[in-house]
């Protein structure tokens, strides 16, 4: 009985004037799982995500990181702690090129972030280590390239590696794959199936066929609330979740969603 | 597939890149210096030294709007308290030599910054703007009310006095050189601090600042130096511009200083290093020769439509769009 839960949230709750947003969330995130949190518009996944990361401030619940109750610390702390988020929008910094990108990320475990005397030159440093984690995402021909100057899909893999940068023990991936054609959803799969390695994940995701291939764990959410957990098989044939889904119980959600 | 580009041949055309940056910075720096150097064999010290003064205030403006992404509503109260310690020190006590003077304004508007910080930085945008101007207007308010300050007359005939209590600032060209140092030394100072480990951090909060939390950087923080160091350069820039002119008025704690200092900044470039030198000469120059014309009292009217202009036609500032040009039209 005893898993090792990475995290756990225990009755996590949100309240925005009177709406619930999110209403009394039970999570539990095995260690080593790719851990998907899905459910339909409005469901309050991205309100979770920004509750694990202390964006938000939950009205009531605990988060525990490890066995550790992370509810009360900040923002950075928590990422310091080794759980990194992603977000749904392209998150970089548009007018750095790709490499000096990964290298705000490695910089932010130097301890000399506030040295305002010092040449940046000695930042140079960590180079070595930017170009190998651009490596990892495919991009190493861009490390000079200024990351507006970048397709849509390498800014969300250059993300995602400045994500990789901080080591995170637990990986928050909001919607990885939104607004991308095919062949970069693909990319983007492999990407994290590699990245997952040794390390947990929880990632928010639409597209279905990317969830059935990648996650061992699903967590269905509806209108703020956990309706049911389970791997693909046990959540897909769940009547309720088509219902939510799809408005009816005729359709499967693997038919409907993977185009 | 193209041929693969090995990790030494990348980071090899970035340093390259990198050297060839710092050494137009370099270049750049000497040609300003001789400029400078030279500049009051050709225009009157008095005039050189009203520009660089406002030259510095802009310039530690750039610092939080530039290269923070912060827009601070309320630097005329930095400007205002440098101006009024130093006068108000140097008038009452004769002794005191005047580097000493200036670094106690300094030191003033340095704390006064703090104090702004700590109540403004949690919040952002048109909020963040507007406590600062709330907080300078108080700040007004207790400059017009109190004695030290002599209120709506102001502080006239602040002593010059002796730098390192033997030069003799009396002497324009002596002043004229003692203020060059100083504006050169804040020019430095910021261009070192945007290109440290700490101005990258800066530069990645205007650029996305959820981002920058997530990567675990405690932002406010940031923030709050940055604006502390802002503030106690501007309060530099007052101080020194008090010992310049032997005075110090309510004009420097009016909020108009305030938006005159983003007019300079924006005029000239934000973002840039160079910028607001430029925006604070042309703005200064441009007052001066409307002073003397009979447009003396448009000229208010006349700022604000060059303002207009900058912010529709061409937002990246005179330096901007130079730099936009050389890059097109030489690689």
């Amino acid at each position: 009985m005893s898993e090792p839960f990475v995290l756990e949230t225990q009755g996590l709750v949100k309240e925005f004037k009177g709406f619930v947003a999110v209403d009394d969330v039970n999570l539990k995130v095995q260690k080593g799982h790719i851990h998907a949190l899905i459910g339909p518009n409005g469901a309050g996944k991205t309100t979770v995500f920004n509750l694990l990361t202390k964006f938000l401030i939950p009205t009531r619940g605990k988060i525990l990181f490890k066995g550790k109750d992370i509810t009360s610390m900040k923002s950075a702390a928590i990422a310091r702690q080794g759980v990194v988020r992603s977000f749904q929008i392209s998150a970089v910094f548009p007018h750095m090129t790709a490499l000096e990108n990964i290298r705000v990320a490695l910089q932010s475990f130097e301890g000399h972030s506030f040295h305002f005397w010092k040449s940046g030159n000695s930042l140079n440093a960590l180079n070595e280590r930017c170009m190998a984690l651009l490596d990892q995402v495919g991009l190493t021909e861009f490390a000079n390239t200024t990351t507006v100057e970048l397709a849509y899909g390498r800014k969300r893999a250059l993300e995602l590696a400045t994500t990789l940068a901080m080591e995170p023990e637990l990986l928050l991936l909001d919607e990885p794959t939104q607004g991308m054609g095919g062949e970069d959803v693909e990319r983007v799969v492999e990407l994290v199936r590699k990245a997952a390695q040794g390390r947990t994940v929880l990632m928010v995701e639409h597209n279905l066929g990317v969830v059935s291939k990648l996650c061992d764990r699903i967590t269905v959410l509806a209108r703020g609330a956990v309706l049911t957990e389970g791997d693909y098989q046990e959540v897909s044939n769940d009547p309720q979740v088509r219902e939510v889904y799809m408005g009816s119980t005729s359709t499967s959600a693997k038919q409907e969603t993977s185009e | 597939m193209s041929e693969p580009i090995s990790h030494a041949d990348i980071q090899k055309t970035m340093l390259q890149q990198q050297k060839a940056e710092q050494r137009k910075k370099q270049l750049l720096n000497l040609v300003l210096l001789v400029l400078l150097l030279a500049a009051p064999a050709v225009l009157y010290p008095v005039f050189l030294m009203k520009i660089l003064c406002f030259a510095l205030f802009a310039v530690a403006f750039n610092l939080l709007l530039g290269f923070t992404g912060l827009l601070s509503f309320g630097h005329a109260a930095f400007l205002a308290s440098g101006a009024y310690t130093t006068g108000y020190l140097l008038s009452t006590y004769p002794g005191l030599s005047t580097e000493m003077g200036i670094l106690a304004g300094t030191a003033a508007a340095t704390v006064l910054g703090f104090c702004f910080a700590v109540v403004a930085i949690r919040r952002q945008g048109i909020y963040f703007a507007m406590i600062t101007l709330a907080l300078a207007q108080l700040v007004f308010f207790f400059f017009v009310q109190s004695e030290f300050t002599g209120g709506e007359d102001g502080l006239h005939g602040v002593p010059r006095g002796y730098l390192f209590g033997f030069i003799d600032l009396s002497n324009n060209l002596a002043m004229y050189y003692f203020v060059l140092a100083v504006f050169l030394g804040g020019y430095l100072l910021v261009q070192r601090i945007v290109g440290s480990p700490f101005g990258q951090v800066l530069k990645a909060i205007k650029q996305n600042e959820a981002r920058t939390v997530s990567l675990g950087y405690n932002v406010n923080l940031y923030k709050l130096l940055a604006f502390v160091m802002s503030a106690g350069l501007a309060g530099l820039a007052g101080s020194v511009k008090t010992v310049v002119f032997q005075l110090a008025s309510l004009g420097d704690a009016q909020w108009h200083t305030s938006g005159e200092v983003i007019l300079m900044t924006l005029l000239g470039g934000t973002g840039t290093l160079l910028g607001p030198v430029i925006g604070a000469a042309f703005v200064v120059n441009l007052e001066y020769q409307l002073s003397q014309g009979p447009l003396g009292d448009w000229v208010d009217a006349i700022l604000g439509a060059i303002f207009i202009l900058t912010v529709i036609a061409f937002r990246s500032g005179i330096v901007g769009e130079v730099q936009k040009f050389m890059r097109k039209n030489l690689g």
